[in-house]
């Protein structure tokens, strides 16, 4: 593609998943709105997703980031379902799929390895969500 | 770049959603594709909903787009959110109200924020319908709040123009009154389950009864349409209330039918075609303009940009009348030279 000097700097799109049973969505709240403040563009998905509507979401809106908010400990099977679905409609390759919430450390190299690029845990700053997501933020 | 419109016209909804982002984006090349796309629109019915913040927009329109799709239909929304002046940020929610569809793919919902400043909404709305419409969506939804001038503006884009008006004091119906009322074909008091409901309506009723001029869709208001279709003449659309309780799907039945009796009207009066004619004339007169104003802003900057012309006009050795005649003498020049004939 090429590239013209007038171009201004993208809008990046971010969506906001909560999956599963777990229906605790302040902490997803939160985050929604500093990536708002941050200048991002987010799509909040509303509580008790399934993967296919996560997928859905992701792919329809076209977004940069997938973020996965999930405590249930769930992560393990709704994850990797969410990465299949992606992949199904040829979605994941140009997209940040960023994981939120508790998951255990041995957990979470089997998620990278499946696909994850980055996970978050309950200490985890929002500068520094947002600056790896800046950083990050796939070149389209 | 053609291989993405390609793909589009195949089916692949990943390749939808990048062209609605190129043309959000207005990422270089995204002309090609609206031009490349064009060809293949045409087919699909266009209904703008509209109405203030908390009306209920966005359950009805999940409950129209699962209409439509129980009737074995294909759909297409765009659910338009405000964003940060702030920020340039944005928190699109309406998705949230999408439960009726969740995971069924040929309901293609996307979400846009109304980014200020990328050369006005509606253009980039119409262009994203249109590669809805070429994609083969036969139902396009346009969902905008109603505060401000975008709502007129989607009706440029709409066949059919729905607001939505919640019960509520006399006070909200007269905010309506500015603009919104003539641009709705149908009018929906939603929520008429609460309180004040029959009162809304019946101000709408007698509002839209002193809507003697003709609206933007050329409605003639005469006659009391309440709950009905176009009375009167043929050629005359009465634009019909309609009460419904969007989250218990009250109602839905009577409004979609409605929204397909106005479509009939259009077909029957050969409005549809008039307002396709209208509708490609703003859009080209807008491209026009906009691409002028580029033309000419470059031909100013080659001329060495406006601060040393604004410190002559300061210094009164020359006026704005002259500078503009100086700027643009090159291009007249150029203009005489091409068509000597004129």
């Amino acid at each position: 593609m090429s590239v013209e000097q007038e171009q201004v700097e993208r809008t990046i799109r971010c969506l906001v998943a909560k999956v599963g049973l777990d229906g605790h969505d302040r902490g997803a709240h939160v985050i929604a709105r500093a990536l708002r403040d941050a200048g991002f563009e987010v799509i909040y998905s509303g509580l008790h997703r399934s993967p296919e509507e996560v997928v859905q979401a992701a792919v329809q809106e076209d977004v940069d980031v997938i973020g996965i908010s999930i405590l249930s400990g769930a992560h393990k099977t709704l994850v990797p379902e969410i990465l299949d679905g992606l992949r199904e409609y040829d979605a994941f390759d140009d997209r940040l799929v960023i994981v939120g919430g508790i998951v255990p450390d041995d957990d979470q190299a089997e998620l990278r390895e499946q696909g994850v690029d980055e996970i978050f845990g309950p200490g985890a700053s929002m500068e520094e969500m947002i600056g790896y997501i800046r950083e990050h933020a796939p070149e389209r | 770049m053609s291989g993405l419109v390609d793909e589009l016209l195949a089916g692949k909804h990943s390749a939808l959603a990048r062209v609605i982002t190129k043309i959000e984006n207005r990422e270089p090349g995204y002309r090609d594709i609206v031009s490349d796309l064009h060809g293949h629109t045409g087919h699909a019915d266009v209904v703008g909903v509209t109405g203030s913040p908390g009306a209920g927009k966005s359950t009805l329109v999940d409950k129209v787009a699962a209409h439509y799709r129980e009737q074995g239909h294909t759909v297409g929304v765009i659910a338009i959110d405000p964003s940060s002046p702030y920020s340039g940020g944005a928190v699109l929610g309406d998705r949230i109200r999408m439960a009726s569809n969740a995971g069924d793919m040929d309901v293609f919902f996307r979400s846009m924020s109304a980014r200020g400043s990328l050369g006005g909404l509606s253009t980039a709305t119409t262009d994203a319908v249109t590669a809805l419409d070429a994609f083969g969506k036969d139902y396009v939804i346009v969902e905008t709040v109603g505060a401000g001038q975008n709502e007129v503006d989607i009706v440029r884009t709409a066949d059919t123009v729905a607001v939505l008006v919640p019960p509520g004091s006399g006070d909200d119906v007269q905010m309506l009154k500015a603009g919104i009322l003539e641009i709705g074909d149908v009018f929906v008091v939603n929520k008429a389950d609460l309180d004040g409901a029959d009162r809304t309506v019946q101000q709408l009723r007698e509002m839209l009864q002193g809507r003697s001029t003709t609206g933007h869709h050329g409605a003639s208001g005469t006659g009391t349409a309440d709950l009905g279709t176009a009375t009167g003449g043929d050629d005359s659309w009465d634009p019909p209330i309609v009460e419904t309780v969007a989250n218990r799907s009250e109602g839905l039945e009577e409004f979609c039918a409605v929204l397909a009796d106005h479509s009939d009207y259009l077909e029957r009066t050969g409005r549809r075609e008039q307002q396709a004619r209208d509708r490609f004339a703003a859009e080209i007169r807008t491209l026009l303009r906009e691409d002028a104003n580029r033309l000419l802003e470059a031909e100013l900057a080659r001329q060495g940009g406006l601060e040393p012309l604004l410190d002559a006009v300061l210094a009164r050795e020359t006026d704005p009348y002259s500078v503009v005649d100086e700027v643009l003498t090159p291009l007249r020049e150029c203009l005489d030279r091409e068509r000597p004939g004129d």
